[in-house]
């Protein structure tokens, strides 16, 4: 056979699957990890590297209030390194920082969920904040401590649910495009690859930007935009007690190592490409992230940006997950988490699981993530959100 | 349509000042190119790092310089009239009244391209150590940023002395600080052996040439102009280490043998600078015949990225050019009367840039190196020096040691194994183990990961991809990054997105979204 990837073995597995994942991200990888641990014979197709796009590249918080999926995403974190057997740089609790009062009321708002929650919430002042924070300066106005979520490294964590998964007998095949699928009766029997075919009972579409396209092939429409978002990094810092710090307008953390990786402000629509890839710079945006990170921790102000990055989410039209088993397949399940998907994994992941192998999930209400809540969207939905790339708006 | 008010739609950069040409890189490309297009009519701005901040410098930026610079860089004002000294060209191209700014970085150029499409233009962001960091749009740019040398660890390599031959020739030729009088050099290729002959020239000593393989790899006429000047070439040996004492290294080990010297020169391997295109998104690719990974370039020397171009090493390293360099001002003068003609200033130039002839095989050599001097090594010596990686640890893809993770399976597996099907990945493994993650940004470690990789899964070096360059790709504090801001970032600004509903708590969510129901305002909850 060709092989036109220099590296690549030649003589391809194409053995079926019982379930096939298509997406190497995170929320592929972990629907899979948890497919394999209940002994599910599952094999992801990654077009790329494993991780490689937004799932290895995002801020590493694990603190999603809003989500059905919150108590389940707190429930595991502290049990993910034992679980998957491999480091995933897991720390609990967060501290965020309000610069000024408006940000404190905003913040606020997410402490009151949280609480609602039964989850714990101290309100810091200034001094509070700077006894805990290091790098913290005179700038502050008050801070939150939340008793919860925290922070994971990205790409060790998604190389961990592909090890993990392997480990129980689940297979991952990188370099490898999706072009199609075949179909009898209700069911996807197959997926075509540039690779050749290979067979499934269950199909799980999870390719963040291109699950839209791939769904669209059949016949299922999931509503979604891409989006270009940037970070930044320092060289290393004296470790701080706690590293979720963040605020003033950023997300982030200080790593185990102790470089400060922070993102925020303004993102860029842009279009869906299909093909793997690109060299996803940067642009000066960097600057603003650079400055707001120096407001926060004033004290760091010196510490050099050595890296920053780009990442191109998906987004639904309200941003938030699909999660669901469209109509009419038997044997299908989406899922796109909307840009917000690392800190939600193991507990996407364990849902997913869930809707592959028994239709609905049992620890958590998913009627919010259904696909149906789209079906009076307006068809124009993209242009009246402001959300077509800036070539199209023009065109 | 209303743009999204929280994306970048709508949102304006804060250019500081405007040129039609931006050069970067001051050596012979960028000045023939800065020459040429200033007598062209055009607007010319000539940017160059050097004299490089000491403590910068430390850093290894943007050469290995090895802890060698002489205590008189510390003197700015010194280094920059040493600087002209040295190329007196520069100071002809002052008197002609073009914009030339020494000690200015460039740490990234940016331009619109698939999935980035909202800046005005080219823009460059340049650093120097009075105006801080700002940013410069342009028209057209000639990105001459020369080269730099390959580093190749062995037990000892992180002590001072050990620095690039190309450093030394640049401390000892530009800086006229080069801290050494006694050098062995580590290589025989046709750059390290000229390289040799200079710093003669210079007046420092040569106390040998070491080349692993058998024979040397220049070729016989340069071979003999080193034996003339009394260099001693020792073939089929590599270090094994160093002796050293408080001011770094005094003598290199051999296998039976140690050579007393104040320095050792990384010769094994000269690569062209291609960090900024790189990092701006210009297509590069693994090019035998031009030292390494350069960038694709069409006619004029135009990038994959239009209005930027390549010219002198940074677009491709080979001995009649490193001999000569009248062939990487010939470039610099094509690239510049193409930026003329793009300028509609000019006709397209007539002519075709120097091509390198077939070259030895590069790969060979350079994996050879690594073999020999880092995988046969009789000591464990970090390859990434910021982040304390070794060979094994990158090989075995360990966790970093301050996670104190229990070892991993992966000891008994293959990189194919661990990593799954596709070449290895220089990225992946440094997101795993952390190696060229450090404020060196990967200038010490590349190629030698580049080149362990392909060792362990045998195969030709070009295989293994390039490890990215990111901006800044020069280090730049925080407060220094902050550039001037559009007033209406800040009042847009969000930490995500800013979406009306994705922070709303699930159980207060609408049954149906329509984007008509959002004129319901909810609270707005920032992530």
């Amino acid at each position: 056979m060709n092989n036109p990837i220099p590296g690549i073995p030649s003589g391809d597995d194409n053995r079926g699957a019982s379930v096939i994942v298509i997406g190497g991200g995170v929320t592929g990888l972990s629907t899979a990890f948890w497919l394999a641990e209940a002994g599910v014979d599952v094999l992801v197709l990654e077009r790329g590297i494993v991780g490689w796009e937004a799932s290895g590249r995002n801020g590493g918080g694990c603190s999603h209030h809003h989500s059905p999926l919150f108590a389940e995403e707190q429930r595991l974190w502290p049990m993910m390194d034992e679980l998957l057997g491999y480091p995933t740089e897991f720390r609990p609790n967060r501290i965020r920082i309000a610069l000024s009062p408006e940000q404190f009321t905003l913040y606020g708002r997410a402490a009151a969920n949280a609480r609602k929650q039964g989850f714990r919430v101290d309100d810091l002042d200034a001094q509070a904040v700077r006894d805990l924070v290091p790098l913290a300066g005179d700038n502050i106005h008050a801070g939150h401590y939340y008793h919860f979520g925290g922070h994971a490294n990205p790409h060790r964590t998604v190389q961990a649910y592909a090890w993990a998964l392997r480990d129980r007998g689940g297979r991952v095949r990188q370099h490898v495009t999706v072009t199609g699928f075949r179909r009898q009766g209700g069911r996807v029997t197959a997926v075509e690859t540039d690779r050749g075919v290979i067979s499934c009972d269950h199909l799980v579409i999870a390719a963040g930007p291109q699950t839209g396209r791939l769904a669209a092939m059949l016949e299922v429409a999931i509503p979604m935009r891409a989006a270009r978002a940037e970070m930044i990094v320092t060289e290393p810092l004296p470790l701080m007690p706690l590293g979720g710090i963040d605020g003033n307008g950023l997300y982030g953390r200080q790593t185990l190592r102790g470089n400060l990786a922070y993102g925020g402000g303004p993102h860029e629509w842009v279009e869906t490409e299909e093909q793997s890839g690109g060299p996803r710079p940067s642009t000066p945006l960097s600057g603003s992230i650079a400055r707001r990170v120096a407001e926060l921790l004033p004290k760091a102000a010196h510490a050099r940006v050595i890296r920053s990055w780009s990442g191109i989410i998906e987004n639904t039209p309200d941003g938030r997950p699909v999660m669901d088993r469209p109509a009419p397949w038997q044997n299908l399940t989406v899922a796109t988490l909307s840009g917000v998907g690392f800190g939600l994994s193991p507990a996407s992941g364990r849902a997913l699981m869930q809707l592959v192998m028994q239709g609905r999930c049992d620890f958590a209400d998913l009627s919010s993530l259904r696909l149906g809540r789209f079906d009076r969207l307006e068809p124009d939905w993209d242009a009246l959100q402001g959300w077509l790339p800036a070539g199209m708006a023009t065109a | 349509m209303t743009p999204d008010p929280r994306s970048v739609a709508g949102k304006r950069l804060e250019i500081a000042e405007r040129t039609q040409i931006l050069v970067v890189g001051a050596g012979p490309a960028g000045i023939a190119a800065a020459r040429h297009a200033h007598q062209g009519g055009a607007q010319v701005m000539l940017v160059d790092e050097h004299p490089v901040p000491f403590e910068t410098m430390g850093e290894s930026v943007p050469q290995i310089w090895g802890g060698r610079m002489g205590g008189r860089v510390r003197n700015r004002n010194a280094m920059t009239e040493r600087m002209l000294e040295a190329r007196p060209d520069l100071v002809e191209l002052f008197d002609l009244g073009v914009d030339i700014r020494l000690g200015t970085a460039c740490w990234g150029l940016f331009a619109n391209q698939p999935n980035l499409g909202w800046m005005p233009g080219l823009v460059a962001g340049l650093m120097d150590e009075e105006q801080g960091s700002h940013l410069v749009g342009f028209d057209q740019a000639v990105v001459a940023t020369g080269r730099r040398d390959m580093g190749l660890a062995f037990p000892g390599w992180d002590l001072p002395g050990v620095l690039g031959a190309g450093a030394a020739l640049m401390l000892a030729r530009l800086y006229d600080a080069l801290d050494s009088r006694h050098a062995v050099m580590l290589g025989s290729t046709p750059e390290a052996l000229l390289a040799a002959l200079d710093l003669i020239d210079a007046g420092v000593t040569i106390a040998a040439v070491v080349e692993q393989a058998e024979a040397a790899a220049a070729p016989e006429d340069l071979v003999a102009r080193i034996r003339a000047a009394g260099v001693e070439i020792v073939t089929g040996e590599a270090p094994r280490g160093v002796t050293s004492d408080a001011d770094g290294v005094t003598g290199l080990m051999l296998r039976n043998r140690t050579i007393p010297c104040d320095s050792v020169l990384l010769g094994v391997g000269a690569v062209p600078m291609i960090d900024l295109l790189q990092a701006a998104g210009a297509r590069c690719t693994f090019d035998n015949d031009r030292g390494g990974f350069v960038p694709v370039l069409k006619a004029g020397g135009e990038t994959s990225l239009a209005g930027i171009r390549a010219a002198g090493d940074c677009a491709g390293i080979w001995p009649a050019k490193s001999a000569d360099p009248a062939l990487a001002e010939a470039e610099g003068r094509l690239a510049a009367g193409a930026a003329l003609a793009a300028l509609g200033l000019a006709e397209a130039p007539v002519g075709d840039a120097p091509q390198p002839g077939p070259a030895a095989d590069l790969g060979a050599y350079r994996k050879a190196w690594v073999r020999a001097s880092v995988v046969e090594a009789v000591a464990d010596m970090p390859v990434c020096q910021c982040e304390e990686v070794t060979a094994r640890e990158i090989l075995d893809v360990s966790p970093p040691r301050y996670l104190n993770a229990p070892h991993l399976p992966n000891l008994t597996r293959s990189l194919t194994e661990i990593l799954g099907e596709g070449p290895p990945d220089p990225d992946q493994i440094k997101r795993l183990t952390r190696a060229g993650m450090g404020p060196c940004q990967g200038r010490r470690c590349r190629e030698q990961i580049q080149a362990l990789l392909a060792l362990q899964e045998d195969l030709s070096l070009g295989v293994v991809p390039l490890a990215g360059y990111r901006s800044p790709v020069r280090p730049l504090s925080l407060a220094a990054a902050a550039t001037p801001e559009d007033p209406a970032i800040a009042a847009a600004w969000d930490s995500w997105f800013g979406m009306p509903r994705q922070w709303v708590p699930f159980w207060d969510v609408e049954d149906h979204y329509t984007v008509a129901a959002l004129a319901t305002q909810k609270e707005h909850v920032s992530e």
